[in-house]
C-alpha cells in the first residue's frame, strides 16, 4: 500500500468518524458535564427588589453538610435569606457565617447533609484560551426545582480588574479570570465558573463596569484567591456571636461616645450605621472616620445596623484596638481606632457627639 | 479516536482554521477536525438558505423567519408581522427578494405563520423534536440581527442551550413564553421569528426574546426560543388563517407546600367542571405530563390552542380519576381581536415585578422584545434599523399591494387572513368527499345493522337508522327514537342520555349531501387531537340548525372519523366515532359507529347493510 493511499483511506475514514459524530449529540459529554455540576448550584433570594437591585443571586455549595460559597452584596443583608438547592428544597433563614467585604465573598450554612458539592482544595487552574461554563441563576430565570442557567465561554485573559469607578465598584484587586461570555448579568454574581470537566474555577463576581470604557465586564475570581477567606469563615473564625453573650463578659467595653462617634438617629429596625458626626480629636476623627461614611464592619463582623455597631463594640475590651471598616461613598476604608491610654478610665467622658465641625 | 477528544477538536476547529490559514504547511491539523468543521459549515450553510429575512412593506424595521414548505410557508414572530398587516418582502440567501403575506397568527404564543410566493421548490427546513433537547445542546440561531444583511445572507450565531422548559411571563395576555429554550447563542433585534437550529440542522425553536433589564436591547447571553413542539400544535390552526388563542383550563391552581398542585378554583362552565374537577382536587397529569409546579403546569397548558382535549389525572379524595378535559381559550374571540389590531404596544401591561419572594411564581421579566424595529424607548444603545426596501424618510408613502398579495389575502373578521380558511377548508373537502363517493349521498339513507347498548359486552340486538331531509329515525326492537326535522335542531338531546344522536346523526347526513358550502358557516378550525387516537385530525367547524358540529377528518385517508354535535353549550356535545371504515359500493363507511356522551358510552351501532340514495326522491 503506497503512502498516498494510506493517507486517503485514514482521511476517509476520519471524515466517516466526523460524521457520526457530529450526527450523534457532540454535546453528550458536554451534557453529562453539565448535569453533574448543576446539583451544586443554589439559588439565593433576600433584600432588595427595587429596580436595578434584584433580590436574588446565585450560590454553589461547598461542603456535604450545605455550606455554600456566594458574593457579598445588600442580598444577603437581611435575616430573611432564602436559599433553594437544584432539587427544590428549600431553606428559609439560612444562616450568614460570615462574609469579606475586600473578596466580596460569603458563606452561608444550610442545615443538610450529603450535599453535591465543589471540594475547594480540587479546584482548578484555567489558562486563557480554556474553555469553559457558567453556571448562575441569572436574572433569576430559574425557580424551585428548575436548574440554573449555564453559559459557555472561553478564558480571555487573568488580570486585574480595572473597575473601580462609577455606580459599580468593586474593592477587589486580585487576579480575575475575565470571559468572553455574557456571564455577570443580574442574578449571576455568586455563580460558579468550571471547565470543560466540572472542576471549580471560581465564582462569577458582581455586575461591574469597566473604569474607562463604561463597557460590562464579565470575570470570575478565581478559586485560590477565595479559598483562605472561606476555610477562616467555616473554620469559626468569622463566626458571628450573639452580641449580648459577648457583651455580658467584658467589663470594661467600647462604645460609640468613647470613640467620638455619634451614628445617624436609630429610628428603623434596622437602621443603616451611617455617622452622622465625629466628636473632634476623638479617636474616630484620629482614625479618620468622616461623618456619612457607613460602618460595614467592626473586627471583621458585619454591622448591618447601629444596634449591631453598638453590640459589637460592646464585645471589645476598651485596652484593645477596635478595627472597622467603612463605606465612603464607592471606597471601602479600613480604619483601628484606639483609646488614648492615659485616658481610658470610667470617669473621662469625652466630648459627645453632635459637636461635629 | 474518543468522542471527549473529537468534541474538543470539534470546539477548536474554528478558531484552528483562522489561525492557521496561513501557515497550513508548518502544522499538522488533525484530518478529523478538518472534516468535522466542514460538516459543520456544510449544516450551517443549508440552514442559512432556509432563513428568510422578513421586512414590512413600509421598509421600516424587520425580524427573520425560517421556511417550512416548498411551496413557500415559513414561521415567524406574531411581533415581527405585527403592524405589516397583510403582506411583506422576504429575503432569501439567494439574495433575492419574494412577495409575502400573513397566514395565522397565535398573538399569545407570539408566532405568525406566512407565505413566500414565487417558488415551489423552496429550501425548507425541517423540524426537530424539541422535547429532546437537552441543556448543553450545541445550537445556532440564524436571522437577520440589526437588519445587517442588504444581500439578504443571514448571520449565524453560536451557543449552547442554557436551560429547557423555561417559563418567561407574558406582557398582558400575550407573548406569552412557555416552556420555551433558554440559549447564550447571541439572540438579538432582528433576530426574532428566525429559527434555533440543531447540529444536525433541524429546527428546534424560534427565537423571539431575551433577557435585557438595564444593559439595553442587545444579547447578554440570555435569549429565548418557543419550542417547535409548542408550533407543531398550533400548526394545523395556524394554517386555517385564524387569530388563533390559547389554551386555559377554566380552573385556576396552586401550589402546596407538599409540592402539589390543588385546584384553587373552577368555572362550572367549562369543561374541567363538567369532568368532575373541583376545588381541592391535586392534579396529577397533564396533558401527557407529570405536574409537580404550578410552573410545570404552566409550561403544559402554554403550549396548547383553544380547543385541544387532552388527558388529564386528577385525584380527589384519594381517589385517581383518568380523564379527557377540552381547554378553552384565554381570551373571549372579540377581545383577542382587538388585542391584536391596532399598533403593537408589546412592552405595555407588563405586571409590576414581585421580587424577593421566592414562593410567588416567577417575577414578570422586564424583556424588552427583540422586535427589530427602533426601540420605542428611543435609549441610548438603541440600534438603527434600514431596511433595503427603502430608508424610514418614505415610511409615510403608499406601497402598492402585489397582485399575488391581492389573490391571497382576504379579510374576515377574527381571521388573519381568511383565504387560507377556504384554501385548507377545499383542501380538507376535497380528500373527504373522495371518500364518500364520487356523486353525493343526498337522498334518503337507510342503515341496517347491530347495536350493542354501553359497548360490546351487552346483547346485540338488531338496530336500524333512517335519515332523510324531514326525519331521522332509530328504530330498536324495542321503539323507534324519532326527531322530525326542523329549522332549528338546539336543545334536542334525544334520545335520552346521548346528548343528541339523532340531531349528530341528521348533520352527519346533512355534511355529506349538502357539502361545506351549504352546511352553514362552515370553516376549516386547524388540526386537534381526539381521545385515545394517535396524531391530530384535520377539523371542519359549522353550525347548523343552532347546533356548533365538528367534524374530524384522517388527514391522510380523509376519512371521516369523529363528528362532535353539541346542540346545548351547556352541555356535553354528543360524539360519534367512526371506525373500521371500509370500501362500499363506492363509498368509504364505517362497520363501528361508537356513541359517547360525556364519560359514558351510549352505544355501539355496527352497520351491516348500507342504502344510501343520490338524489332525493
Amino acid at each position: 500500500m503506497t503512502k498516498v493511499r494510506r493517507f486517503c483511506i485514514s482521511a476517509l475514514a476520519a471524515i466517516a468518524l466526523s460524521f457520526a459524530g457530529l450526527a450523534t449529540s457532540p454535546a453528550a459529554e458536554l451534557g453529562a458535564v453539565i448535569r453533574d455540576v448543576q446539583p451544586k448550584i443554589v439559588k439565593i433570594y433576600g433584600a432588595g427588589g427595587y429596580r436595578g437591585l434584584e433580590a436574588y443571586q446565585s450560590g454553589f455549595l461547598i461542603s456535604a453538610e450545605g455550606h455554600v460559597l456566594t458574593a457579598w452584596s445588600y442580598v444577603l443583608d437581611t435575616d430573611y435569606i432564602t436559599v433553594t438547592l437544584n432539587d427544590g428544597r428549600k431553606f428559609e433563614e439560612v444562616k450568614l457565617l460570615g462574609a469579606d467585604p475586600r473578596l466580596e465573598l460569603a458563606v452561608l450554612k444550610l442545615d443538610a447533609t450529603d450535599l453535591a458539592h465543589f471540594d475547594l482544595t480540587k479546584a482548578a487552574v484555567a489558562e486563557p484560551g480554556a474553555r469553559v461554563l457558567a453556571f448562575s441563576n441569572l436574572y433569576g430565570v430559574a425557580f424551585g426545582d428548575e436548574p440554573a442557567s449555564v453559559q459557555h465561554g472561553v478564558v480571555s485573559t487573568v488580570t486585574k480588574l480595572n473597575a473601580r469607578r462609577g455606580v459599580f465598584a468593586t474593592p477587589y484587586e486580585g487576579p480575575a479570570y475575565v470571559l468572553d461570555a455574557m456571564t455577570n448579568n443580574p442574578g449571576a454574581a455568586g455563580g460558579a465558573l468550571v471547565d470543560y470537566q466540572g472542576r471549580l474555577l471560581g465564582m462569577l463576581g458582581k455586575e461591574l463596569r469597566h473604569a474607562q470604557s463604561n463597557i460590562w465586564l464579565n470575570f470570575a475570581i478565581p478559586a485560590a484567591e477565595l479559598r483562605a477567606t472561606v476555610d477562616a469563615i467555616v473554620a469559626g473564625k468569622y463566626v458571628r456571636k450573639p452580641a449580648d453573650e459577648a457583651a455580658a463578659k467584658i467589663a470594661d467595653p467600647h462604645n460609640l461616645d468613647l470613640l467620638g462617634v455619634s451614628l445617624v438617629p436609630d429610628v428603623l429596625q434596622r437602621t443603616p450605621p451611617y455617622v452622622d458626626a465625629v466628636a473632634p480629636e476623638s479617636p474616630a476623627a484620629a482614625a479618620g472616620i468622616r461623618p456619612d461614611d457607613l460602618f460595614l464592619f467592626v473586627n471583621n463582623r458585619i454591622t448591618q445596623s447601629c444596634e449591631a455597631v453598638r453590640n459589637e463594640l460592646a464585645a471589645v475590651h476598651r485596652v484593645d484596638p477596635v478595627r472597622v471598616t467603612v463605606l465612603r461613598g464607592q471606597e471601602l476604608i479600613e480604619a483601628t481606632l484606639t483609646l488614648p491610654k492615659p485616658a481610658a478610665t470610667s470617669s473621662t467622658k469625652p466630648a459627645a457627639g453632635g459637636a461635629a465641625p | 479516536m474518543s468522542r471527549g477528544r473529537l468534541l474538543q477538536n470539534l470546539l477548536t476547529s474554528c478558531a484552528l482554521a483562522v489561525s492557521f490559514a496561513t501557515r497550513a504547511s508548518a502544522v499538522d491539523v488533525d484530518p478529523e477536525v478538518l472534516a468535522a468543521e466542514a460538516a459543520r459549515v456544510k449544516v450551517m450553510a443549508e440552514a442559512r438558505s432556509k432563513t428568510v429575512a422578513i421586512f414590512p412593506p413600509e421598509g421600516n424595521g424587520g425580524g427573520s423567519g425560517v421556511l417550512i414548505s416548498a411551496d413557500g410557508y415559513a414561521l415567524s414572530n406574531f411581533h415581527v408581522v405585527h403592524g405589516s398587516e397583510k403582506h411583506m418582502k422576504c429575503g432569501l440567501s439567494d439574495g433575492r427578494s419574494y412577495d409575502a403575506v400573513v397566514v395565522g397568527i397565535d398573538p399569545v404564543g407570539d408566532v405568525a405563520l406566512i407565505k413566500l410566493f414565487g417558488r415551489t421548490d423552496f429550501p425548507f427546513a425541517e423540524l426537530a423534536d424539541s422535547d429532546q433537547v437537552r441543556v448543553g445542546d450545541w445550537v445556532f440561531a440564524s436571522g437577520n440581527p440589526f437588519l445587517l444583511a442588504h444581500d439578504f445572507k443571514p448571520t449565524v450565531s453560536f451557543g449552547i442551550v442554557s436551560g429547557v422548559h423555561r417559563y418567561q411571563y407574558p406582557a398582558g395576555t400575550l407573548l406569552e413564553y412557555a416552556d420555551c429554550i433558554q440559549t447564550d447563542a447571541a439572540i438579538n433585534p432582528g433576530n426574532s421569528g428566525g429559527p434555533l437550529f440543531n447540529l444536525d440542522g433541524k429546527v428546534v425553536g424560534i427565537n423571539g426574546r431575551g433577557s435585557f433589564e438595564k444593559r439595553g436591547r442587545v444579547n447578554v447571553g440570555v435569549g429565548y426560543a418557543i419550542s417547535i413542539n409548542q408550533i407543531k400544535h398550533f400548526l394545523g390552526c395556524l394554517k386555517s388563517g385564524r387569530i388563533v388563542d390559547h389554551a386555559t383550563l377554566g380552573a385556576r391552581v396552586a401550589g402546596d407546600e407538599d409540592g402539589r398542585v390543588i385546584v384553587a378554583d373552577v368555572l362550572d362552565d367549562s369543561d374541567a367542571w363538567r369532568r368532575g374537577l373541583r376545588i381541592g382536587d391535586e392534579i396529577v397529569q397533564f396533558g401527557g405530563r407529570q405536574v409537580r409546579t404550578v410552573n410545570a403546569f404552566k409550561n403544559v397548558l402554554g403550549i396548547l390552542p383553544i380547543g385541544f382535549r387532552v388527558p388529564m389525572s386528577y385525584r380527589t379524595k384519594g381517589v385517581t380519576h383518568h380523564t379527557f378535559v377540552r381547554l378553552q381559550g384565554v381570551h373571549n374571540p372579540e377581545e383577542l381581536i382587538a388585542k391584536t389590531s391596532g399598533k403593537p404596544e408589546p412592552e405595555k401591561g407588563l405586571p409590576p415585578r414581585r421580587p424577593g419572594n421566592p414562593d410567588e411564581p416567577k417575577a414578570p421579566q422586564p424583556d424588552k422584545m427583540p422586535e427589530g424595529k427602533p426601540a420605542p424607548d428611543g435609549g441610548p444603545e438603541k440600534p438603527k434599523f434600514r431596511s433595503p426596501f427603502g430608508p424610514a424618510d418614505d415610511a409615510e408613502k403608499e406601497t402598492p399591494t402585489p397582485e399575488v398579495v391581492k389573490k391571497s389575502f382576504e379579510e374576515k373578521r377574527g381571521f388573519a387572513n381568511f383565504h387560507f380558511n377556504k384554501v385548507e377548508r377545499d383542501r380538507v373537502w376535497k380528500a373527504a368527499s373522495a371518500r364518500f363517493g364520487s356523486v353525493p349521498a343526498a337522498g334518503p339513507w337507510t342503515i341496517e345493522g347491530e347495536q350493542a347498548a354501553g359497548g360490546a359486552a351487552a346483547a346485540k340486538t338488531a338496530a336500524t337508522i333512517s335519515i332523510d331531509d324531514a326525519r331521522v329515525e332509530y328504530t330498536l326492537p324495542t321503539g323507534t327514537a324519532r326527531l322530525p326535522l326542523s329549522d332549528s335542531l338546539a336543545g334536542f338531546t334525544d334520545p335520552e342520555g346521548s346528548g343528541g344522536f339523532l340531531a349528530a346523526l341528521s348533520l352527519w347526513r346533512r355534511l355529506i349531501a349538502v357539502g361545506p358550502e351549504k352546511f352553514g358557516n362552515m370553516q376549516y378550525e386547524g388540526a386537534f387531537p381526539l381521545p385515545g387516537l394517535p396524531g391530530n385530525y384535520d377539523v371542519l367547524l359549522g353550525r347548523s340548525g343552532g347546533v356548533v358540529c365538528r367534524f374530524f377528518f384522517d388527514p391522510q385517508l380523509g376519512d371521516l372519523v369523529s363528528l362532535e354535535a353539541s346542540v346545548d353549550p351547556e352541555l356535553d356535545p354528543c360524539e360519534l366515532f367512526f371506525s373500521d371504515i371500509r370500501e362500499n359500493g363506492g363509498r368509504w363507511l364505517p362497520r363501528r359507529i361508537e356513541v359517547r356522551y360525556g364519560d359514558q358510552i351510549y352505544t355501539v351501532v355496527a352497520p351491516t347493510k348500507w342504502q344510501l340514495e343520490e338524489a332525493a326522491k
